[in-house]
């Protein structure tokens, strides 16, 4: 077996282009997907079981099919249709570009919206019990407390759907997408030197992972700050006029 | 639905969906178990190496790993061959390499939840095990491993229903699945919609199925939560 470098170095500036188009649809569809999450994980978290069966069946669907399953059907499904081919959003259907969105943004939303339920749900009863009491209404408390208290709960766990979701969008390859897997696919196909471009995509995409950790590990440390704090005792020598009394009764 | 003659077809692909799911989690199970005990291992060279292959494999695409596996394996694996004097051409089919790429994806995930579940197990176990005469492989087997399925048994469900829905990959590299049989069938019918979503209702009834004997497989691994109803 022969292993060429000079292969990796050569097209390494075209797999970087890869990974920035991984990169964009990851976020694009991410923000997509967090939109739709939270009106699906609200629904769902309801008490009303009339309100919960419509995401309950769209979350059910999206997360017990392959995600492959979803991109053909979005990218090859839809053009069976003669309305779907007439219809404004034609131009847009007909790209892999936007199919690859649109499946992206379908899947993550449900598996976010799950996590957002569990959430919700984390809440303590006697924070929305002190809501109530306070005087708020329904959506104050869904603005004021019940969404920025599920955000820091959910941080840790959505950090993790959004590594599974840099792995699924490996397969935009699949649709002729020329993201990191596509572009060392084609690379493959011209050089035939599968296991050094496949090695070079599989460092690049472990950098992006490294990437996405520390950005949420820096955010939980920043929205959950309440869980890193350590109390320091106050030195015995310090000045009484500075003391706070609420703080060291001794 | 009018499927047009294709149902057998989508049948044959659902078998051979099934065999690659389970031939993958068998080997995953291996690897999951092994790369636990390394883990947990006082060899500190075991431990490194199951840190690396647990944090590389959990953050490559899977379909990268059957692609490398694919295109790549028969090359790697002639080369290792070579150095042991063996020169003849080695091919990996696409069902081997699906098992290998999907199992080292389980084996990756199942060694955390393996690695939990038995350090959840209290010390005090293992001291009264050895307490009562018997070896560290007896008391492995006898007293630890049942209690660690128990522990396991949720989060291995949970896994194996991303390895259900991975199975799917492998139809990029050519193996007759549901996928694969689907687009076969849609090249002559020049249905997509109708055939995708036959397809993917497969794999909801799998993935159903799967929920199903989990919850069974829970039941039967914790006598105590049954109480006195069985």
């Amino acid at each position: 077996m022969t292993w060429e470098w000079d292969v990796i170095w050569k097209y390494f500036p075209r797999l970087l282009e890869g990974a920035w188009l991984t990169m964009e649809l990851v976020l694009i569809s991410g923000l997509i997907g967090i939109a739709l999450a939270i009106p699906l994980s609200l629904m769902r978290a309801s008490t009303r079981p009339w309100v919960k069966a419509l995401p309950f069946a769209y979350i059910y669907f999206f997360r017990g099919t392959p995600l492959l399953v979803q991109i053909f059907l979005v990218y090859y499904g839809a053009s069976q249709f003669e309305a779907v081919r007439e219809s404004v959003f034609w131009p847009m259907l007909r790209q892999p570009y936007w199919c690859a969105i649109i499946a992206f943004s379908l899947n993550t939303a449900a598996y976010s919206a799950e996590l957002f339920r569990s959430a919700i749900q984390a809440i303590p009863t006697g924070e929305i019990e002190a809501a109530e009491a306070m005087g708020m209404n329904k959506s104050t408390q869904i603005r004021r407390i019940i969404l920025p208290r599920a955000f820091g709960i959910a941080l840790p766990a959505y950090g993790n759907e959004v590594i599974l979701m840099l792995k699924g969008s490996a397969l935009a390859s699949t649709i002729t997408l020329l993201d990191l897997t596509g572009m060392a696919r084609t690379i493959i196909a011209r050089t035939y030197t599968p296991l050094e471009m496949f090695l070079a995509a599989g460092v690049v995409y472990l950098a992006i992972s490294a990437l996405i950790i520390a950005l949420f590990r820096f955010m939980e440390y920043r929205f959950n700050r309440y869980q890193y704090y350590h109390h320091t005792e106050t030195p015995v020598d310090l000045d009484p006029q500075l003391r706070d009394p609420h703080i060291d009764q001794k | 639905m009018d499927l047009q003659g294709f149902g057998h077809l989508l049948i044959s692909g659902t078998w051979v969906t099934i065999q690659l799911a389970l031939s993958s989690l068998l080997v995953g199970l291996v690897l999951g178990l092994t790369g636990a005990a390394a883990k947990l291992s006082k060899n500190r060279v075991a431990r490194w190496l199951a840190t690396g292959y647990t944090t590389l494999v959990r953050g490559l695409p899977e379909l990268l790993l059957v692609l490398t596996i694919y295109f790549g394996g028969s090359q790697l694996l002639m080369w290792i061959a070579g150095g042991f004097g063996y020169t003849e051409y080695i091919e990996i089919g696409p069902f081997v390499a699906g098992v290998a790429a999907l199992s080292i994806a389980f084996g990756a995930y199942a060694t955390e939840v393996f690695r939990m579940a038995m350090m959840e197990i209290p010390k005090g176990q293992w001291e009264s095990g050895l307490a009562c005469g018997m070896s560290t492989p007896r008391t492995f087997f006898r007293i630890i491993l049942p209690q660690v399925w128990r522990l396991a048994i949720p989060g291995l469900g949970n896994l194996f229903q991303v390895l259900l829905k991975d199975t799917a990959l492998v139809s990029v590299v050519g193996l007759n699945d549901i996928m694969r049989q689907s687009q076969v069938a849609i090249s002559s019918t020049k249905e997509p919609f109708t055939f995708f979503m036959v397809a993917a209702f497969i794999y909801l009834l799998l993935t159903a199925a799967t929920t199903g004997f989990t919850m069974f497989m829970e039941r039967l691994a914790n006598p105590a939560a049954r109480g006195n109803r069985g």
